[in-house]
């Protein structure tokens, strides 16, 4: 026993066992599951194991998956594009503005105190706010800039993307903030000793340099906007779709081989995103 | 009178709220020399440095250069250049990228950026890398990008903020060398932050020593190091021996000290200990008053007469070689 635990091979295999088993067990069992069941053949009243394309070729026969999947798409860009110029803003003025390193953790620490709750309470709370007697309708009133309540402000797809923005934009500072950190001061010194003015600075060195940091936050973002259903219900009060309310619905319904095989082209469309990302951009160094 | 390329400092002060980094410095810099402001740290010398390149406003006073005020006018504009500690190349850029970087700020066009940059490589001998990125080059050729960057500006002062620091012994020296010759093609001002003597002493025309915020002597490098007026000065630049003898204080170069036999020299000593330094022998011996005094030997000269820890000897020099400090 002593000498097998002092070859080298085996405890490195032993090592790299907790963690394997548990991604195993967790992450690749259940994967394998959902490929499977998506062959599966459902009746209204019965699932059938079998291997058959049926599933497949219900969904992208139908428009509906495309108007979904687009859907999805463009939430996943609009929240992408407004955390992206959020995100950054926060996180130059944290990295740059603030001088002394411990105002720059409380103001982190700051940012964070949001996600102390959950992300549904934080969503539902924009609800009386946002409602048709809600309190920005009411001020809006008051001010007198509008005569009657604005209705596009709940459940549409402004509301949609205003929460997402709120619940997601911590994720793209967080990255972001990371990179501009340990960009070396002296490089701006010297740019701007070279005569490169605020923009100039921001533009060839800060933007450039950060990139790992933006398609890390990127990821992110894009990923958890794919993925979610709970936001669009909540937040289009039922009126708009995307590819998690499409497989929630399946589920509701038990028709669980569909909503399996729209998962797995969700799991697709998803890698495929973040591989042309990576594309772009070497995170390699941040990691 | 100032002349073109006449760098000036009039009553330069800088302060961190209550504490005083360079306090009413004065000091004219020879147009078109080497200039080495020396100093240990936490001196003021890189503050000064900073000031007259414009990352760091001035408190009190004014920077001259070529006769006008230029110490509150942004870095570029000042006609000077400055080359970082750490370099501070632009990881994300090519060699000829960074080098052409102030031209791309100046809105010149991508082809003829090129060409300039393309000449200054040249001048540095780092043709062959330009396509490289910082990461791929050695220290010493990082050096050279970073001063070609500096250079591309057509600055009249070029400002060094410890620029040999980064490098291992071998290369400092060999760059050293390289800097002095440059600083003679070019014909501009170089100034540049050390804490090493050997550096300053070896590059220096003139040597500005720093202390506590204040200049303690400024003068050539021989000046200097033979002359210092002060106990810091001695001490610092080494080689000295800082002797209180009834007269004051007095300094006296380790060389300068003879060793004779016992009552034949100026002063009896006892040897403390001997180092053997390879070109010399330094011998440390006290002498009364417990005042320590170092005699560097040539090599030869102590084996012809070798003296043990112990030993009683005499210590003998010529009084011109003894100068006398102020403080």
């Amino acid at each position: 026993m002593k000498k097998l635990l002092e070859n080298r091979n085996v405890t490195g295999w032993l090592m790299v066992s907790p963690l394997a088993a548990i991604l195993l067990v967790f992450l690749v069992m259940p994967i394998v599951l959902i490929v499977i069941v998506s062959f599966w053949r459902a009746t209204e009243f019965s699932i059938i194991p079998a291997l058959e394309w049926d599933n497949y070729a219900f969904l992208f026969g139908s428009p509906v998956t495309y108007t979904v999947f687009l859907n999805t798409f463009k939430y996943a860009f609009i929240t992408w594009a407004f955390t992206l110029v959020i995100g950054f803003t926060v996180a130059y003025y944290l990295a740059f503005h603030i001088r002394s390193l411990t105002w720059q953790i409380a103001l982190f620490l700051l940012c964070t105190i949001p996600f102390w709750t959950s992300n549904i309470i934080r969503m539902i709370s924009w609800i009386p706010f946002l409602g048709r007697n809600g309190i920005a309708n009411t001020t809006l009133m008051s001010w007198g800039v509008i005569d009657e309540p604005v209705e596009w402000l709940l459940f549409s797809d402004f509301a949609v993307i205003l929460a997402f923005v709120h619940l997601y934009t911590l994720f793209m500072v967080v990255p972001i903030f990371n990179t501009m950190m340990r960009i070396d001061k002296s490089l701006i010194e010297a740019a701007r000793d070279a005569g490169a003015s605020g923009a100039q600075i921001l533009w060839n060195v800060i933007i450039p340099l950060t990139k790992p940091g933006i398609m890390i936050g990127t990821i992110f973002v894009v990923t958890l906007v794919m993925g979610d259903f709970i936001t669009v219900r909540f937040m289009s009060g039922s009126q708009s779709a995307n590819v998690g309310r499409l497989i929630s619905n399946d589920i509701a319904l038990l028709q669980y081989p569909s909503a399996s095989a729209t998962a797995i082209v969700l799991l697709a469309t998803v890698l495929i995103t973040i591989g042309i990302l990576l594309r772009f951009v070497d995170i390699r160094k941040e990691l | 009178m100032t002349a073109k390329h006449d760098l000036e400092l009039v009553k330069v002060t800088k302060r961190y709220g209550p504490t005083v980094a360079v306090d009413a410095i004065k000091h004219r810099f020879q147009p078109s020399s080497y200039t080495c402001l020396l100093g240990p740290s936490g001196c003021g010398k890189s503050s000064t440095l900073r000031m007259i390149a414009g990352h760091e406003s001035v408190t009190e006073g004014a920077i001259l250069l070529s006769g006008r005020d230029i110490s509150a006018l942004p870095p570029a504009q000042r006609g000077t250049a400055m080359m970082f500690q750490n370099y501070a190349l632009f990881p994300h850029l090519s060699v000829l990228d960074n080098v052409a970087f102030s031209l791309k700020m100046k809105g010149v066009d991508v082809k003829k950026r090129h060409t300039k940059a393309g000449e200054m490589l040249e001048l540095v001998d780092l043709t062959a890398l330009a396509d490289r990125l910082p990461d791929q080059l050695s220290g010493g050729q990082q050096q050279r990008v970073a001063l070609a960057r500096a250079l591309i500006t057509r600055p009249e002062v070029l400002l060094l903020d410890e620029p040999l620091s980064a490098l291992d012994p071998f290369l400092r020296t060999r760059m050293r060398g390289e800097l002095k010759k440059l600083q003679k093609e070019l014909g501009i001002s170089f100034i540049h932050v050390t804490h090493g003597q050997d550096e300053a002493l070896a590059l220096a025309d003139e040597i500005v020593v720093m202390n506590d915020a204040v200049i303690e002597q400024a003068g050539a490098a021989r000046d200097v190091f033979n002359a210092p007026k002060t106990r810091f000065v001695a001490q610092f630049m080494g080689g000295h021996n800082v002797i209180a003898l009834p007269e004051g204080h007095f300094a006296i170069r380790t060389d300068a000290v003879a060793i004779t036999a016992p009552q034949k020299g100026r002063l009896d000593a006892q040897v403390t200990a001997v180092e053997y330094q390879g070109t010399h022998v330094s011998l440390l011996s006290r002498i009364t008053g417990d005042q320590e005094i170092t005699a560097l030997v040539p090599e030869a000269e102590y084996f012809t007469t070798p003296h043990h820890p112990g030993d009683q000897i005499g210590l003998h020099w010529d009084a011109k070689n003894l100068h006398q400090l102020t403080a």
